[in-house]
Protein backbone atom coordinates (compact mmCIF):
# COMPACT_ATOMS: atom_id res chain seq x y z
CA UNK A 1 0.00 0.00 0.00
CA UNK A 2 1.06 3.57 -0.76
CA UNK A 3 -0.28 6.94 0.42
CA UNK A 4 0.04 10.27 -1.32
CA UNK A 5 -0.79 13.87 -0.28
CA UNK A 6 -1.95 16.21 -3.03
CA UNK A 7 -0.29 19.41 -1.85
CA UNK A 8 -2.60 21.54 -3.99
CA UNK A 9 -5.56 20.28 -1.98
CA UNK A 10 -3.86 20.12 1.43
CA UNK A 11 -4.76 23.14 3.58
CA UNK A 12 -2.78 22.10 6.60
CA UNK A 13 -5.49 20.76 8.90
CA UNK A 14 -2.70 18.45 10.13
CA UNK A 15 -5.06 15.58 10.89
CA UNK A 16 -2.85 13.08 9.03
CA UNK A 17 0.23 14.09 10.97
CA UNK A 18 -1.65 13.83 14.28
CA UNK A 19 -3.09 10.39 13.49
CA UNK A 20 -0.19 8.77 11.63
CA UNK A 21 3.12 10.56 12.25
CA UNK A 22 4.90 7.41 11.02
CA UNK A 23 3.46 8.04 7.54
CA UNK A 24 3.14 11.82 7.25
CA UNK A 25 5.08 14.92 8.18
CA UNK A 26 4.19 18.61 7.91
CA UNK A 27 6.43 21.53 7.01
CA UNK A 28 6.56 24.89 8.81
CA UNK A 29 3.57 26.06 6.78
CA UNK A 30 1.42 23.11 7.80
CA UNK A 31 1.51 21.47 4.38
CA UNK A 32 1.71 17.69 4.65
CA UNK A 33 3.77 15.19 2.71
CA UNK A 34 4.09 11.42 2.87
CA UNK A 35 7.22 9.83 4.38
CA UNK A 36 9.29 6.99 2.89
CA UNK A 37 7.99 7.59 -0.62
CA UNK A 38 4.48 6.88 0.64
CA UNK A 39 5.23 3.20 1.30
CA UNK A 40 2.94 1.85 4.05
CA UNK A 41 4.18 -1.17 6.03
CA UNK A 42 1.38 -3.73 6.59
CA UNK A 43 1.06 -2.94 10.30
CA UNK A 44 0.32 0.73 9.50
CA UNK A 45 -2.38 0.16 6.90
CA UNK A 46 -5.12 0.88 9.45
CA UNK A 47 -3.50 4.20 10.33
CA UNK A 48 -3.20 5.12 6.66
CA UNK A 49 -6.94 4.56 6.19
CA UNK A 50 -7.64 6.56 9.36
CA UNK A 51 -5.70 9.53 7.95
CA UNK A 52 -7.67 9.38 4.71
CA UNK A 53 -10.99 9.27 6.57
CA UNK A 54 -10.14 12.35 8.59
CA UNK A 55 -8.72 14.71 5.99
CA UNK A 56 -11.39 17.40 5.50
CA UNK A 57 -9.96 18.41 2.13
CA UNK A 58 -9.80 14.91 0.58
CA UNK A 59 -6.12 15.56 -0.08
CA UNK A 60 -4.86 12.05 0.72
CA UNK A 61 -5.18 9.09 -1.61
CA UNK A 62 -4.35 5.43 -1.10
CA UNK A 63 -3.07 3.06 -3.74
CA UNK A 64 -3.86 -0.41 -2.40
CA UNK A 65 -1.76 -2.37 -4.91
CA UNK A 66 1.68 -0.80 -4.90
CA UNK B 1 -30.77 47.83 18.49
CA UNK B 2 -32.74 44.68 19.00
CA UNK B 3 -34.29 42.86 16.09
CA UNK B 4 -37.88 41.68 15.74
CA UNK B 5 -38.19 38.00 16.68
CA UNK B 6 -38.03 35.47 13.86
CA UNK B 7 -41.30 33.81 12.91
CA UNK B 8 -40.23 32.19 9.63
CA UNK B 9 -36.73 30.68 9.40
CA UNK B 10 -36.94 30.04 5.65
CA UNK B 11 -37.61 33.63 4.58
CA UNK B 12 -36.83 35.89 7.53
CA UNK B 13 -34.12 34.22 9.62
CA UNK B 14 -31.82 36.12 11.95
CA UNK B 15 -28.70 34.37 13.24
CA UNK B 16 -28.68 36.68 16.29
CA UNK B 17 -32.18 35.60 17.40
CA UNK B 18 -32.30 34.23 20.97
CA UNK B 19 -33.87 30.97 19.77
CA UNK B 20 -30.96 30.43 17.37
CA UNK B 21 -28.41 31.02 20.15
CA UNK B 22 -30.22 28.72 22.58
CA UNK B 23 -30.64 25.76 20.19
CA UNK B 24 -29.85 26.16 16.48
CA UNK B 25 -29.74 22.42 15.70
CA UNK B 26 -33.47 21.83 15.02
CA UNK B 27 -33.53 25.01 12.92
CA UNK B 28 -30.68 23.76 10.73
CA UNK B 29 -32.15 20.24 10.53
CA UNK B 30 -35.47 21.57 9.34
CA UNK B 31 -33.94 23.95 6.80
CA UNK B 32 -31.64 21.24 5.43
CA UNK B 33 -34.68 19.04 4.82
CA UNK B 34 -37.07 21.71 3.49
CA UNK B 35 -35.19 24.78 2.28
CA UNK B 36 -31.43 24.10 2.26
CA UNK B 37 -30.47 27.68 1.32
CA UNK B 38 -32.63 30.13 3.29
CA UNK B 39 -32.78 33.87 2.62
CA UNK B 40 -33.60 36.87 4.77
CA UNK B 41 -33.92 40.56 3.92
CA UNK B 42 -32.35 41.46 7.23
CA UNK B 43 -28.82 42.95 7.21
CA UNK B 44 -29.36 44.19 3.66
CA UNK B 45 -29.85 40.64 2.38
CA UNK B 46 -28.31 37.44 3.76
CA UNK B 47 -28.32 33.77 2.63
CA UNK B 48 -27.98 30.73 4.88
CA UNK B 49 -26.82 27.51 3.18
CA UNK B 50 -27.14 24.56 5.57
CA UNK B 51 -25.76 21.44 3.81
CA UNK B 52 -22.13 20.36 3.91
CA UNK B 53 -22.05 20.35 0.12
CA UNK B 54 -23.19 23.97 -0.25
CA UNK B 55 -21.13 25.33 2.65
CA UNK B 56 -18.02 23.64 1.20
CA UNK B 57 -18.73 24.84 -2.35
CA UNK B 58 -19.01 28.47 -1.19
CA UNK B 59 -15.93 28.25 1.03
CA UNK B 60 -13.96 27.00 -2.00
CA UNK B 61 -15.39 29.56 -4.44
CA UNK B 62 -13.25 32.65 -3.96
CA UNK B 63 -14.17 33.85 -7.48
CA UNK B 64 -17.79 34.65 -6.65
CA UNK B 65 -17.55 35.29 -2.91
CA UNK B 66 -15.25 37.72 -1.11
CA UNK B 67 -13.94 37.53 2.47
CA UNK B 68 -13.75 41.32 2.66
CA UNK B 69 -15.89 41.00 5.76
CA UNK B 70 -16.63 37.73 7.56
CA UNK B 71 -18.97 39.13 10.22
CA UNK B 72 -22.51 39.98 9.13
CA UNK B 73 -23.51 43.54 10.09
CA UNK B 74 -26.08 46.08 8.95
CA UNK B 75 -23.43 48.09 7.12
CA UNK B 76 -20.86 46.97 4.57
CA UNK B 77 -17.07 46.89 5.13
CA UNK B 78 -15.10 50.03 4.48
CA UNK B 79 -11.64 48.50 3.99
CA UNK B 80 -11.34 47.50 0.32
CA UNK B 81 -10.68 43.99 -1.04
CA UNK B 82 -8.38 42.15 -1.53
CA UNK B 83 -6.62 43.11 1.75
CA UNK B 84 -9.54 44.05 4.00
CA UNK B 85 -9.41 45.18 7.60
CA UNK B 86 -7.69 42.18 9.24
CA UNK B 87 -5.47 40.14 6.91
CA UNK B 88 -5.56 37.27 6.16
CA UNK B 89 -9.14 36.54 7.25
CA UNK B 90 -10.50 39.55 5.36
CA UNK B 91 -8.26 39.04 2.31
CA UNK B 92 -8.88 37.45 -1.07
CA UNK B 93 -6.44 35.83 -3.50
CA UNK B 94 -3.83 36.59 -4.58
CA UNK B 95 -2.96 38.88 -1.62
CA UNK B 96 -4.33 36.38 0.91
CA UNK B 97 -1.70 33.72 0.23
CA UNK B 98 1.36 35.67 1.37
CA UNK B 99 -0.39 37.41 4.29
CA UNK B 100 -1.41 33.99 5.59
CA UNK B 101 1.94 32.33 4.89
CA UNK B 102 3.60 34.87 7.15
CA UNK B 103 1.64 33.59 10.15
CA UNK B 104 1.75 29.85 9.55
CA UNK B 105 5.15 28.95 11.09
CA UNK B 106 4.21 30.43 14.47
CA UNK B 107 1.13 28.15 14.53
CA UNK B 108 2.64 24.94 13.11
CA UNK B 109 2.06 21.76 15.12
CA UNK B 110 5.66 21.74 16.31
CA UNK B 111 5.66 25.39 17.40
CA UNK B 112 2.39 24.89 19.26
CA UNK B 113 3.56 21.72 21.03
CA UNK B 114 6.16 23.89 22.77
CA UNK B 115 3.36 25.87 24.46
CA UNK B 116 1.69 22.81 25.94
CA UNK B 117 3.48 22.71 29.33
CA UNK B 118 2.69 26.38 29.90
CA UNK B 119 -0.97 25.83 29.02
CA UNK B 120 -1.22 22.78 31.28
CA UNK B 121 0.31 24.60 34.24
CA UNK B 122 -2.08 27.50 33.71
CA UNK B 123 -5.13 25.18 33.61
CA UNK B 124 -4.04 23.71 36.94
CA UNK B 125 -3.62 27.20 38.36
CA UNK B 126 -7.20 28.06 37.39
CA UNK B 127 -8.52 24.95 39.14
CA UNK B 128 -6.33 25.56 42.21
CA UNK B 129 -8.30 28.79 42.63
CA UNK B 130 -11.62 26.91 42.91
CA UNK B 131 -10.25 23.91 44.83
CA UNK B 132 -12.72 22.63 47.42
CA UNK B 133 -15.75 24.50 46.01
CA UNK B 134 -18.85 22.41 45.46
CA UNK B 135 -19.99 24.63 42.61
CA UNK B 136 -18.08 26.43 39.89
CA UNK B 137 -18.81 28.11 36.60
CA UNK B 138 -16.79 26.22 34.00
CA UNK B 139 -17.20 29.04 31.46
CA UNK B 140 -16.38 31.99 33.70
CA UNK B 141 -13.91 30.38 36.10
CA UNK B 142 -12.11 28.16 33.60
CA UNK B 143 -12.75 28.06 29.83
CA UNK B 144 -12.68 31.78 29.13
CA UNK B 145 -9.27 32.35 30.69
CA UNK B 146 -7.26 29.72 28.83
CA UNK B 147 -7.07 31.12 25.26
CA UNK B 148 -6.65 34.66 26.59
CA UNK B 149 -3.59 33.76 28.65
CA UNK B 150 -1.94 31.76 25.86
CA UNK B 151 -2.42 34.34 23.08
CA UNK B 152 -1.27 37.15 25.40
CA UNK B 153 1.92 35.17 25.93
CA UNK B 154 2.38 34.56 22.20
CA UNK B 155 1.84 38.24 21.33
CA UNK B 156 3.93 39.44 24.27
CA UNK B 157 1.13 41.45 25.92
CA UNK B 158 0.87 41.88 29.71
CA UNK B 159 -0.91 38.92 31.33
CA UNK B 160 -2.72 41.40 33.56
CA UNK B 161 -4.60 42.87 30.59
CA UNK B 162 -6.68 39.71 30.13
CA UNK B 163 -9.91 41.30 31.34
CA UNK B 164 -9.53 44.04 28.74
CA UNK B 165 -9.10 41.49 25.93
CA UNK B 166 -12.31 39.76 26.89
CA UNK B 167 -14.08 43.11 26.87
CA UNK B 168 -12.74 43.74 23.34
CA UNK B 169 -14.15 40.40 22.23
CA UNK B 170 -17.57 41.13 23.70
CA UNK B 171 -17.61 44.64 22.28
CA UNK B 172 -16.47 43.86 18.76
CA UNK B 173 -17.43 40.33 17.73
CA UNK B 174 -20.36 39.49 19.96
CA UNK B 175 -22.19 42.81 19.71
CA UNK B 176 -23.07 43.16 16.04
CA UNK B 177 -26.42 44.55 17.18
CA UNK B 178 -24.95 47.75 18.57
CA UNK B 179 -25.45 51.00 16.65
CA UNK B 180 -22.65 51.82 14.23
CA UNK B 181 -21.37 54.78 16.30
CA UNK B 182 -21.02 52.58 19.37
CA UNK B 183 -19.19 49.90 17.37
CA UNK B 184 -16.79 52.49 15.98
CA UNK B 185 -16.12 53.75 19.50
CA UNK B 186 -15.43 50.19 20.69
CA UNK B 187 -13.06 49.53 17.80
CA UNK B 188 -11.34 52.81 18.67
CA UNK B 189 -10.59 51.56 22.19
CA UNK B 190 -9.13 48.33 20.82
CA UNK B 191 -7.02 50.29 18.32
CA UNK B 192 -5.67 52.59 21.02
CA UNK B 193 -4.71 49.61 23.17
CA UNK B 194 -2.94 47.90 20.27
CA UNK B 195 -1.14 51.10 19.30
CA UNK B 196 0.35 51.29 22.81
CA UNK B 197 1.48 47.67 22.64
CA UNK B 198 2.98 48.12 19.18
CA UNK B 199 4.85 51.26 20.27
CA UNK B 200 6.20 49.42 23.28
CA UNK B 201 7.41 46.62 20.98
CA UNK B 202 9.03 49.10 18.60
CA UNK B 203 10.90 50.64 21.53
CA UNK B 204 11.72 47.25 23.10
CA UNK B 205 11.75 44.50 20.45
CA UNK B 206 11.52 40.99 21.87
CA UNK B 207 11.01 37.41 20.84
CA UNK B 208 7.25 37.30 20.31
CA UNK B 209 4.66 37.46 17.55
CA UNK B 210 4.20 41.22 17.74
CA UNK B 211 7.90 41.91 17.20
CA UNK B 212 7.92 39.27 14.49
CA UNK B 213 5.12 41.03 12.58
CA UNK B 214 6.76 44.42 12.99
CA UNK B 215 9.86 42.98 11.38
CA UNK B 216 8.12 40.84 8.74
CA UNK B 217 8.32 41.62 5.04
CA UNK B 218 6.04 41.05 2.08
CA UNK B 219 7.77 41.44 -1.29
CA UNK B 220 10.77 42.92 0.49
CA UNK B 221 8.86 45.71 2.23
CA UNK B 222 7.83 45.96 5.88
CA UNK B 223 4.10 45.54 6.44
CA UNK B 224 2.22 48.80 6.68
CA UNK B 225 0.88 49.87 10.06
CA UNK B 226 -2.71 48.98 9.18
CA UNK B 227 -1.74 45.44 8.21
CA UNK B 228 0.24 44.85 11.42
CA UNK B 229 -2.53 46.30 13.60
CA UNK B 230 -5.28 44.40 11.79
CA UNK B 231 -3.44 41.10 12.01
CA UNK B 232 -2.67 41.52 15.70
CA UNK B 233 -6.32 42.41 16.35
CA UNK B 234 -7.33 39.29 14.43
CA UNK B 235 -4.99 37.02 16.39
CA UNK B 236 -6.14 38.55 19.66
CA UNK B 237 -9.84 38.28 18.87
CA UNK B 238 -10.12 35.23 16.59
CA UNK B 239 -8.64 32.84 19.10
CA UNK B 240 -10.42 33.91 22.25
CA UNK B 241 -14.19 33.47 22.16
CA UNK B 242 -13.84 30.65 19.63
CA UNK B 243 -11.63 28.43 21.80
CA UNK B 244 -13.43 29.46 24.97
CA UNK B 245 -16.64 28.31 23.27
CA UNK B 246 -15.18 24.98 22.20
CA UNK B 247 -13.84 24.21 25.70
CA UNK B 248 -17.10 25.31 27.32
CA UNK B 249 -19.37 23.36 24.96
CA UNK B 250 -17.26 20.23 25.45
CA UNK B 251 -17.49 20.46 29.25
CA UNK B 252 -21.25 21.14 28.89
CA UNK B 253 -21.62 17.93 26.86
CA UNK B 254 -19.70 15.90 29.44
CA UNK B 255 -21.66 17.45 32.32
CA UNK B 256 -24.95 16.21 30.86
CA UNK B 257 -23.67 12.89 29.46
CA UNK B 258 -22.20 10.94 32.40
CA UNK B 259 -21.40 7.87 30.28
CA UNK B 260 -19.17 9.97 27.98
CA UNK B 261 -17.61 11.73 30.96
CA UNK B 262 -16.68 8.46 32.64
CA UNK B 263 -15.47 6.94 29.41
CA UNK B 264 -13.19 9.85 28.63
CA UNK B 265 -11.78 9.91 32.17
CA UNK B 266 -11.03 6.17 31.99
CA UNK B 267 -9.83 5.85 28.39
CA UNK B 268 -7.32 8.64 27.75
CA UNK B 269 -6.40 7.10 24.38
CA UNK B 270 -9.87 8.14 23.21
CA UNK B 271 -9.02 11.82 23.69
CA UNK B 272 -7.75 12.67 20.16
CA UNK B 273 -10.95 11.28 18.62
CA UNK B 274 -13.18 12.78 21.29
CA UNK B 275 -11.73 16.25 20.68
CA UNK B 276 -12.57 16.03 16.99
CA UNK B 277 -16.06 14.71 17.66
CA UNK B 278 -16.78 17.49 20.16
CA UNK B 279 -15.47 20.02 17.62
CA UNK B 280 -17.73 18.49 14.98
CA UNK B 281 -20.84 18.37 17.13
CA UNK B 282 -20.43 21.78 18.80
CA UNK B 283 -18.41 23.69 16.20
CA UNK B 284 -18.51 27.24 17.52
CA UNK B 285 -17.78 29.29 14.40
CA UNK B 286 -19.96 30.46 11.52
CA UNK B 287 -18.16 32.65 8.99
CA UNK B 288 -19.57 34.84 6.22
CA UNK B 289 -18.81 36.05 2.72
CA UNK B 290 -20.12 38.85 0.54
CA UNK B 291 -21.42 38.13 -2.96
CA UNK B 292 -19.01 39.82 -5.41
CA UNK B 293 -21.42 40.30 -8.32
CA UNK B 294 -24.95 39.10 -9.08
CA UNK B 295 -24.63 35.35 -9.35
CA UNK B 296 -26.92 32.34 -9.33
CA UNK B 297 -25.81 29.69 -6.86
CA UNK B 298 -27.74 26.39 -6.91
CA UNK B 299 -30.83 28.17 -8.20
CA UNK B 300 -30.58 31.04 -5.71
CA UNK B 301 -30.37 34.52 -7.25
CA UNK B 302 -27.63 36.05 -5.11
CA UNK B 303 -27.18 39.79 -5.46
CA UNK B 304 -23.94 41.78 -5.29
CA UNK B 305 -23.17 42.82 -1.68
CA UNK B 306 -25.56 40.36 -0.08
CA UNK B 307 -24.12 38.31 2.77
CA UNK B 308 -23.75 34.53 2.73
CA UNK B 309 -23.33 32.86 6.11
CA UNK B 310 -21.10 29.78 6.26
CA UNK B 311 -22.50 27.78 9.19
CA UNK B 312 -19.74 25.18 9.56
CA UNK B 313 -21.64 23.81 12.60
CA UNK B 314 -24.63 23.02 10.36
CA UNK B 315 -22.39 21.41 7.73
CA UNK B 316 -21.04 19.26 10.57
CA UNK B 317 -24.54 17.97 11.38
CA UNK B 318 -25.52 17.14 7.79
CA UNK B 319 -26.82 13.54 7.67
CA UNK B 320 -25.91 13.35 3.97
CA UNK B 321 -22.24 13.78 4.93
CA UNK B 322 -21.93 12.15 8.38
CA UNK B 323 -23.39 8.86 9.58
CA UNK B 324 -25.59 9.48 12.64
CA UNK B 325 -24.84 13.18 12.29
CA UNK B 326 -27.03 14.13 15.25
CA UNK B 327 -25.34 11.70 17.68
CA UNK B 328 -22.17 12.49 19.59
CA UNK B 329 -19.88 9.44 19.31
CA UNK B 330 -16.60 10.08 21.07
CA UNK B 331 -14.91 7.21 19.20
CA UNK B 332 -16.01 8.32 15.71
CA UNK B 333 -13.10 7.34 13.44
CA UNK B 334 -14.28 8.83 10.15
CA UNK B 335 -14.58 12.54 10.80
CA UNK B 336 -13.92 15.10 8.07
CA UNK B 337 -15.56 17.88 10.07
CA UNK B 338 -15.31 21.51 9.03
CA UNK B 339 -15.12 23.25 12.42
CA UNK B 340 -11.98 25.09 11.30
CA UNK B 341 -13.34 25.94 7.88
CA UNK B 342 -12.45 24.52 4.47
CA UNK B 343 -10.16 25.73 1.72
CA UNK B 344 -7.66 28.56 1.74
CA UNK B 345 -8.90 30.24 4.94
CA UNK B 346 -8.54 27.10 7.09
CA UNK B 347 -8.09 28.37 10.63
CA UNK B 348 -4.48 29.40 11.15
CA UNK B 349 -4.93 28.74 14.85
CA UNK B 350 -6.34 25.21 14.54
CA UNK B 351 -3.30 23.49 16.03
CA UNK B 352 -3.29 25.95 18.93
CA UNK B 353 -7.04 25.58 19.49
CA UNK B 354 -6.80 21.78 19.46
CA UNK B 355 -3.92 21.79 21.92
CA UNK B 356 -5.80 24.14 24.27
CA UNK B 357 -9.00 22.09 24.04
CA UNK B 358 -7.21 18.81 24.70
CA UNK B 359 -5.15 20.12 27.62
CA UNK B 360 -8.16 21.93 29.11
CA UNK B 361 -10.25 18.73 29.08
CA UNK B 362 -7.42 16.52 30.33
CA UNK B 363 -6.69 18.76 33.29
CA UNK B 364 -10.38 19.26 34.09
CA UNK B 365 -11.11 15.51 34.08
CA UNK B 366 -7.98 14.79 36.10
CA UNK B 367 -8.82 17.32 38.79
CA UNK B 368 -12.63 17.10 38.71
CA UNK B 369 -13.60 13.67 37.42
CA UNK B 370 -17.22 13.92 38.64
CA UNK B 371 -19.41 16.89 37.74
CA UNK B 372 -22.90 17.70 36.47
CA UNK B 373 -24.96 20.73 35.53
CA UNK B 374 -25.81 22.63 38.72
CA UNK B 375 -29.35 23.34 37.60
CA UNK B 376 -31.98 21.42 35.68
CA UNK B 377 -33.10 24.72 34.14
CA UNK B 378 -31.63 25.04 30.62
CA UNK B 379 -31.66 28.84 31.04
CA UNK B 380 -28.92 28.55 33.68
CA UNK B 381 -26.52 27.96 30.78
CA UNK B 382 -26.40 31.09 28.63
CA UNK B 383 -25.18 30.63 25.04
CA UNK B 384 -23.61 33.46 23.07
CA UNK B 385 -25.44 34.24 19.88
CA UNK B 386 -24.43 35.34 16.42
CA UNK B 387 -21.48 33.79 14.66
CA UNK B 388 -19.57 32.34 17.62
CA UNK B 389 -21.65 30.04 19.78
CA UNK B 390 -20.62 28.72 23.15
CA UNK B 391 -21.71 28.73 26.79
CA UNK B 392 -21.00 32.03 28.53
CA UNK B 393 -22.28 30.75 31.88
CA UNK B 394 -21.92 27.09 32.80
CA UNK B 395 -22.69 26.46 36.49
CA UNK B 396 -21.58 22.97 37.56
CA UNK B 397 -21.95 20.95 40.74
CA UNK B 398 -18.75 19.02 41.40
CA UNK B 399 -17.97 15.81 43.28
C1 LIG C 1 -11.92 26.16 18.51
C2 LIG C 1 -11.39 27.31 18.19
C3 LIG C 1 -11.44 27.92 16.81
C4 LIG C 1 -12.35 27.73 15.81
C5 LIG C 1 -13.57 26.83 15.81
C6 LIG C 1 -11.92 28.55 14.69
C7 LIG C 1 -12.57 28.61 13.48
C8 LIG C 1 -12.11 29.27 12.37
C9 LIG C 1 -12.73 29.21 11.07
C10 LIG C 1 -14.00 28.45 10.74
C11 LIG C 1 -11.98 29.97 10.22
C12 LIG C 1 -12.22 30.14 8.72
C13 LIG C 1 -12.55 31.53 8.33
C14 LIG C 1 -13.15 31.65 6.96
O1 LIG C 1 -13.35 30.66 6.24
O2 LIG C 1 -13.47 32.79 6.61
C15 LIG C 1 -10.89 30.51 11.00
C16 LIG C 1 -9.91 31.34 10.50
C17 LIG C 1 -8.88 31.88 11.26
N1 LIG C 1 -8.62 31.62 12.59
FE1 LIG C 1 -9.65 30.37 13.78
N2 LIG C 1 -10.78 29.23 15.05
C18 LIG C 1 -10.44 28.86 16.33
C19 LIG C 1 -9.34 29.30 17.06
C20 LIG C 1 -8.37 30.14 16.56
C21 LIG C 1 -7.19 30.53 17.28
C22 LIG C 1 -6.78 30.04 18.65
C23 LIG C 1 -6.51 31.42 16.47
C24 LIG C 1 -5.21 32.12 16.69
C25 LIG C 1 -4.85 32.75 17.72
C26 LIG C 1 -7.27 31.56 15.25
C27 LIG C 1 -6.90 32.34 14.19
C28 LIG C 1 -7.50 32.33 12.95
C29 LIG C 1 -7.01 33.10 11.82
C30 LIG C 1 -5.79 34.00 11.78
C31 LIG C 1 -7.88 32.81 10.74
C32 LIG C 1 -7.82 33.37 9.32
C33 LIG C 1 -7.17 32.42 8.37
C34 LIG C 1 -7.21 32.87 6.94
O3 LIG C 1 -8.08 33.67 6.59
O4 LIG C 1 -6.35 32.44 6.15
N3 LIG C 1 -8.40 30.77 15.35
N4 LIG C 1 -10.98 30.07 12.30
S1 LIG D 1 -5.18 16.04 6.90
FE1 LIG D 1 -5.35 16.63 4.77
S2 LIG D 1 -5.38 18.84 4.74
FE2 LIG D 1 -4.68 18.16 6.69
S3 LIG D 1 -2.46 18.22 6.60
FE3 LIG D 1 -3.09 16.16 6.15
S4 LIG D 1 -3.33 16.19 3.98
FE4 LIG D 1 -3.24 18.29 4.55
Amino acid sequence: MRVHVDQEKCQGHNRCYALAPELFDVDDYGTAHELNGGQVPPELEGKARLAVSNCPEYAITIDEDS
Amino acid sequence: MSHPPVTDWETDFDHTDVAYAADPFPIWDELRAKCPIAHSDRYGGVWLPTTHEDVAAIAYDTDHFTSQSVIVTEGRPMAPAPIGIAPPISSDPPFHHDARRLLLPAFSPKAIAALEPFTRAYCHELLDAVEGQTELDAAEDYAQHIPVRVIAKMLGFPAGDADQFREFVTNTIESVDLPVEKRIENFGRLEAYLRDQVEDHIAHPRDDLTSFLLDARLDGALLDEGHVGGTIALLLLAGIDTTWSAIGASIWHLARTPTDRERLANEPELMPFAIEELLRAYAPVTMARLVKDDFEFNGCPMKKDEWVLLPFPSANRDPAFFADAGRVELDRTENRHAAFGLGIHRCVGSNLARMELQVALEVFLERIPVFELASGDPAAVRWSGGQVRGPRTLPLRVG
